[in-house]
């Protein structure tokens, strides 16, 4: 049996995280553990939450560059609520969600109701959120309300010795939650024909702005979910965190095999896309004289491939169908 | 009268004059220019000397644009132009010589024409969407601008090549004729030669195009390579200003300014037409508000936010839509029975 053509991406991706984890173990020792691969999650735990909701933006044919910027203030909204108003962690962390999600809504309305590319919207939902931010205050506030603490210090244990954090239990339900709403539910066949072409969407009668709109509703969803994650791991609040994290998003989500013109991918291959730009980022620290801006070299070099490969890919794809 | 209004400047020409009305009103102190040692000096110098960069940049994101592409990838290419340069300078004995400076604004640029060379020969020859090709350089390019300066700021102590970004010439900062210079070659080249019309039309139907005889991915090319140059001289000018070159914040947001001033200037971003001028006024307009902003003493954070609903406001003006549904709003408002008689009658 042959592999099927539209697999190939997201395989050439988790071999390309096997090859990378086992150069990496024959390398340096002490890399190939159960507690390195556990640490890749808790790392980037709010990078997996945030490609998720980006996957399906993706999907759809859109793209969503603000996604850094809801995760700045979103850590900026905790942390200002939490520590100098005084509030509870149980009324800050839903009211979050909810505003992030309501970030979303409104630019995936002004999306669709009016027409304008994403790119633009979302460019500038990133400047306001990001302006937000400063609004609020320019400084750190670092946090050390006990219940955000707690849950940063809080080691679920593993068998062997490893463990995870509470971040990466919420990125990994996350990615289950995603995978069953992609490929086992109406939203996410609707997203897949929105992405494959959305006059056929409209034709066939599916409700087009629904989707359209709820696709960005989730994923300002994802990146205030992934800003409540990066105040347990940072414990603190500022308006630069996350500056041109929605780059690494994108990346994440196209070294997973979605094809940026819609429609195309699976939402397991941007789990795999986080993991490996986790791999590098591990072994550049394993490496130790490798300084952090290889990291984004060696992102960008891999964009550049799997795009290439993309191209390659659906290219062959339109000659078979000639 | 109502051809005045239709001009494509007439906005953006209305936003920059309430600006400067308002600066004036604010302190009247603002259009005061005054002379030290055969300098000018004042706010509207200021405006124009900062600004210069910015406007570099978006006349050659106006030629991407008008292409219907997009370039992301500016804002690195002047950090890695600016880092390259100081950090050839920085390791010569003399860092005043002429030819040294002469030798590194060149590798500079030739540098920046590689960049732009790679972006569109991604675009145009690998066929890849303009906002993923240049996302590429984009993430990389700032990686690269710091593997350069080793992640450290280089200064450099030539007076020399301060002068490009800082010195003045006849009285006016020099940059200004840098940007004049590259200005009028971009406007000749544009509108004296076929150029601008194969620009424009490969911006409406690139497929087209290529039919009646343009070579559209040459086109496509050439306007990337001019991105890239015009980012490059901007990082040579930004990184003389302040006689340093950081790796890390050079440029930073600048193609979301550049797109701005672009897209205020009247330029649409489904290609197919551009207004050199129109993005020299835009690129003005976000200097002056930046100016203004910090002037009228509110903290200059807010400019985000204040950028950020002049990029929605602008959108939606030029969205077909959106004014579809204001007049549709306006016209009910105002003739309340119109609709019913248009029913009565179909």
């Amino acid at each position: 049996m042959s592999l099927n053509r539209k697999f190939i991406p997201i395989v050439v991706t988790i071999v390309l995280f096997l090859v990378m984890f086992a150069a990496g173990s024959f390398r340096y020792t002490g890399f190939f553990s159960l507690q390195v691969l556990m640490n890749l999650l808790i790392d980037n735990a709010f990078l997996l939450i945030t490609a998720v909701g980006m996957s399906f933006v993706i999907l759809s044919g859109g793209i969503d560059l603000s996604v850094g910027s809801i995760i700045a203030l979103s850590t900026m909204v905790s942390a200002s609520l939490v520590q100098q108003q005084g509030w509870p962690p149980a009324v800050v962390i839903p009211l979050v969600l909810l505003m992030g999600a309501l970030f979303g809504t409104i630019m995936g309305a002004i999306i669709h109701y009016f027409t304008i590319q994403p790119f633009i919207v979302t460019l500038a939902g990133m400047f306001l959120a990001r302006g937000l931010c400063y609004v609020i205050s320019i400084d750190t506030i670092t946090i050390d309300n006990s219940f955000y603490t707690a849950i940063a210090q809080t080691r679920i244990p593993l068998p062997g010795g490893s463990f995870l954090s509470i971040s990466a239990v919420i990125a990994l339900v996350a990615v289950a939650v995603a995978i069953f709403t992609a490929h086992y539910t109406r939203f996410g066949r609707n997203v897949y024909a929105l992405g494959g072409n959305e006059q056929s969407a409209l034709l066939m009668g599916l409700p087009v702005a629904r989707t359209k709109v709820l696709v960005y509703t989730l994923s300002g969803l994802c990146s205030a979910l992934a800003g409540v994650v990066f105040t347990f791991y940072m414990l603190s609040g500022y308006g630069l965190h996350a500056v041109g994290f929605e780059l690494d998003t994108i990346a994440a989500v196209v070294i997973g095999g979605t094809l940026l013109t819609g429609g195309v991918g699976y939402v397991l291959g941007t789990f795999f896309g986080v993991l490996i730009q986790g791999v590098i980022q591990t072994i550049i620290s394993f490496e130790g004289t490798l300084s952090s801006w290889w990291t984004k070299i060696v992102i960008g070099l891999l964009l550049f491939i799997f795009i290439l490969l993309q191209r390659v890919l659906s290219s062959r794809r339109l000659t078979l169908k000639e | 009268m109502s051809q005045l209004v239709k001009h494509h400047l007439f906005w953006p020409l209305c936003v920059l004059a309430v600006l400067l009305l308002f600066n004036l009103c604010y302190s009247p102190d603002f259009f005061s220019i005054t002379v030290h040692d055969g300098h000018l000096y004042g706010s509207l110098i200021d405006i124009l000397n900062f600004g210069a960069p910015l406007i570099l940049v978006a006349i050659g994101m106006t030629l991407v644009v008008a292409t219907k592409g997009i370039d992301l990838s500016v804002g690195s290419i002047v950090a890695i132009s600016g880092a390259i340069a100081c950090l050839s300078i920085s390791k010569a004995s003399d860092q005043n010589a002429l030819g040294l400076i002469l030798t590194s604004v060149l590798l500079a640029a030739g540098l920046s024409l590689m960049l732009g060379v790679w972006n569109g020969l991604l675009v145009s020859g690998a066929g890849i969407q303009p906002i993923i090709a240049t996302l590429i350089l984009m993430v990389a390019g700032r990686g690269i601008a710091q593997l350069v300066t080793g992640g450290q700021i280089i200064t450099v102590t030539s007076s020399k090549y301060a002068y490009i970004g800082s010195g003045s010439f006849a009285a006016l900062p020099f940059s200004i004729f840098v940007v004049a210079l590259i200005l009028v070659i971009a406007v000749l080249l544009t509108r004296k030669t076929a150029l601008g019309l194969f620009i424009e039309s490969v911006g409406c139907n690139p497929a087209a195009s290529s039919m009646s005889g343009i070579r559209a991915r040459w086109v496509i090319l050439s306007v990337y390579v001019f991105c890239g140059l015009c980012a490059g001289i901007a990082g040579l000018l930004l990184s003389s200003n302040v006689s340093s070159a950081d790796g890390n914040n050079a440029g930073l947001w600048y193609e979301l300014d550049a797109i701005l001033a672009v897209v205020i200037g009247g330029t649409s971003l489904n290609g197919g037409r551009f207004y050199l001028t129109g993005t020299v006024i835009g690129a003005l307009i976000i200097q002056t508000l930046t100016t203004t902003i910090y002037m009228i003493g509110v903290p200059p954070e807010i400019t985000l936010v204040v950028k950020a609903c002049v990029v929605l406001a602008v959108c939606l003006i030029q969205s077909d839509t959106f004014r579809a549904a204001m007049a549709a709003r306006w016209k009910s408002r105002h003739y309340p029975a119109e609709k019913e008689v248009t029913r009565h009658v179909s």
